[in-house]
């Protein structure tokens, strides 16, 4: 398949049309994602208008940008004006932002072309797609395995070939995960690094935005186009968008790559044994790869699934049917917002709206968020001993290859597992990336997980690219 | 900590303004209580003199430039609301008795 690095060579070039290119993503949705379901609304209109927008650049002798013409999938929880934006809920079903997010606008700006929006689970809160309001997303590489989650509609179009790019919000691995599960890459940047502008807040401390991909130098492309600051997030680091691509084919000459036993133990074998071919990869390339401990990340699970709830049920305290969404009409203003939340929202949503509830309520704050926010200090200091050794770690990126849907639907303790090596980044803030590298046990893809200190992104795509290369088919 | 009860349960639901019926109500109780078991895990650090972290990056407040820039199209925003009379959001009464 053709990176969006080609496909935008060659719309630049003028070898073929965005418009054609648009028409082939179109066609390959329609032929495909009745089996996969990763997608929950195509803009067919809105993605042949930007595509002749972008034919229209090239002929007048302008250059509509690195992303000239690339077919790309946008995460259903980030905003897209006047087109239907659910984040999977059915709380927002026919909903139509007035505003759209800065990353889809940036997105645009640089040539791409959104053909729709991807399902995940609700609210961005699930780890195999399954929470979804409508309906699960299957896996593209067998159909009977979930895709990973929360963002495995844009890791199963970009898997099938339906997409060069999808968007993707990871707040505790919803893009690494998913991404590792369907064989591609993502990436979740540094926090600020990426606008939080119009995607549809889940944990905000948490929550940040990146791209998955088919290759290690197309995410890097997409990170190149959507960062930097935005004022219009408070959140937004006050620097320019990081260059990447210039650092793919760095190395790893003279780094220094830790081998992270608690991102490793608990793992399948044979996901095991791809993070050990990997580190033998990397010591091949020049690196010296130590074995590491850092046992605070043990604890970044606890910390985790009380920080995120907490701020869930702040944050979806706005879903409450007056200014948009559902409403389940009723006598008086308290039967109207409990009669729409209890209609509105899924269960996984709820438990966590609760779960949060409860964390934050007094005589349970300090014991519960409080303590899993000092845990979080003690994680990050953790990472800064760990990089003063290190200049990047090495892990797997979730604990199985993709697993079966429905294994996990009843046990919601089973599930959070999932994440148990992709939510320490996200405490942390810091940047991470996971690569495809080989095969389970079933045939199924497995990810490695590269993690880096904050702004550290130009040393993660170096040794991804490094993975990337060597990577076993 | 203490193990979450029922009823500890059925008031968070009521903060939260959800309602439950009562087999979601053991259920989630359930499901609830295993999350919260397996914090027990972070109750073996002494954290009294390790502060918290609200935000990965302590950023220093910042405002932005004063310039005037256009918010949301008024008509646009009412056009998506559940219920509008006269250019305002409409809910159900909510001072006096319901009619």
């Amino acid at each position: 398949m053709t990176s969006a690095i080609e496909l935008a060579a060659a719309v630049r070039r003028g070898d073929t049309t965005a418009t054609s290119l648009a028409e082939g993503a179109l066609a390959a949705i329609a032929a495909g994602d009745g089996a996969i379901n990763a997608f929950l609304h195509v803009d067919a209109e809105g993605a042949l208008a930007a595509a002749r927008r972008v034919d229209a650049a090239v002929a007048n002798g302008e250059d509509p940008g690195p992303l000239a013409g690339v077919p790309v999938a946008l995460k259903d929880n980030l905003c897209t004006r006047g087109v239907p934006t659910t984040a999977a809920s059915r709380i927002l079903e026919g909903w139509r932002p007035p505003y759209t997010a800065t990353v889809v606008d940036r997105l645009v700006g640089a040539g791409a072309i959104p053909v729709g929006k991807t399902n995940l689970d609700e609210f961005a809160m699930g780890s195999s797609t399954e929470n979804s309001a409508y309906g699960p997303t299957r896996n593209p590489r067998n159909h009977a395995r979930v895709p990973g989650g929360s963002s495995g509609g844009s890791a199963a179009a970009v898997a099938a070939g339906m997409v060069a790019i999808g968007l993707g919000s990871d707040t505790g691995g919803s893009i690494r995960q998913p991404a590792a599960l369907c064989g591609v890459v993502g990436f979740k940047p540094t926090y600020g690094m990426v606008s939080r502008y119009g995607l549809i807040a889940f944990a905000s401390s948490l929550d940040q935005i990146g791209p998955l991909a088919r290759t290690v130098a197309d995410a890097a492309v997409c990170l190149e186009v959507i960062a930097g600051h935005d004022p219009r997030d408070s959140t937004s680091l006050r620097e320019p968008a990081p260059s990447l691509l210039d650092a793919l084919h760095d190395g790893v000459k003279g780094k220094t790559i830790g081998l992270v036993r608690e991102l490793v133990d608990g793992s399948a074998p044979d996901v095991e044994a791809a993070v050990a071919a990997s580190a033998v990869t990397l010591r091949d390339a020049g690196a010296t790869v130590i074995e590491m401990s850092i046992p605070e990340m043990r604890l970044g699970l606890s910390a985790y699934y009380l920080i995120a709830p907490a701020e869930a049920s702040s944050n979806l305290a706005r879903y409450d049917g007056v200014r948009y969404g559902l409403r389940v009409d009723a006598d008086d203003l308290t039967t109207m917002n409990v009669a729409t939340r209890t209609k509105g929202f899924g269960d996984e949503v709820k438990r966590r709206i609760m779960l949060g509830t409860y964390a934050l309520s007094a005589g349970y704050y300090d014991a519960y968020y409080g303590r899993a926010q000092r845990v979080r200090t003690l994680l990050s200091r953790a990472f800064a001993v760990a990089y003063g050794r290190a200049d990047l770690l090495l892990g797997a990126t979730a604990p199985t290859t993709a697993f079966e849907l429905g294994a996990k639907t009843t046990d919601p303790m089973a599930m959070y597992l999932s994440d148990v090596f992709t939510i320490p980044s996200n405490l942390s803030g810091d940047p991470a990336m996971t690569v495809p590298f080989g095969s389970g046990a079933d045939g199924l893809p497995v990810g490695v997980q590269l993690l880096g200190p904050a702004r550290s992104e130009r040393l993660v795509v170096a040794a991804a690219q490094v993975l990337e290369d060597a990577a076993p088919s | 900590m203490t193990s979450l009860s029922r009823d500890d349960v059925a008031h968070v639901a009521r903060l939260a303004r959800l309602a439950l019926s009562d087999e979601e109500l053991e259920r989630y109780t359930d499901q609830l209580r295993a999350v919260l078991d397996h914090a027990r895990d972070l109750e073996a650090f002494d954290l009294e003199a390790t502060p918290p972290t609200a935000h990965p990056f302590a950023a220093d407040p910042y405002l932005r430039d004063d310039v005037i820039v256009n918010g949301l199209d008024r008509d646009e925003v009412l056009a998506q609301a559940p219920a509008v009379e006269d250019e305002r959001f409409c809910v159900p009464q909510i001072i006096g008795d319901a009619p």
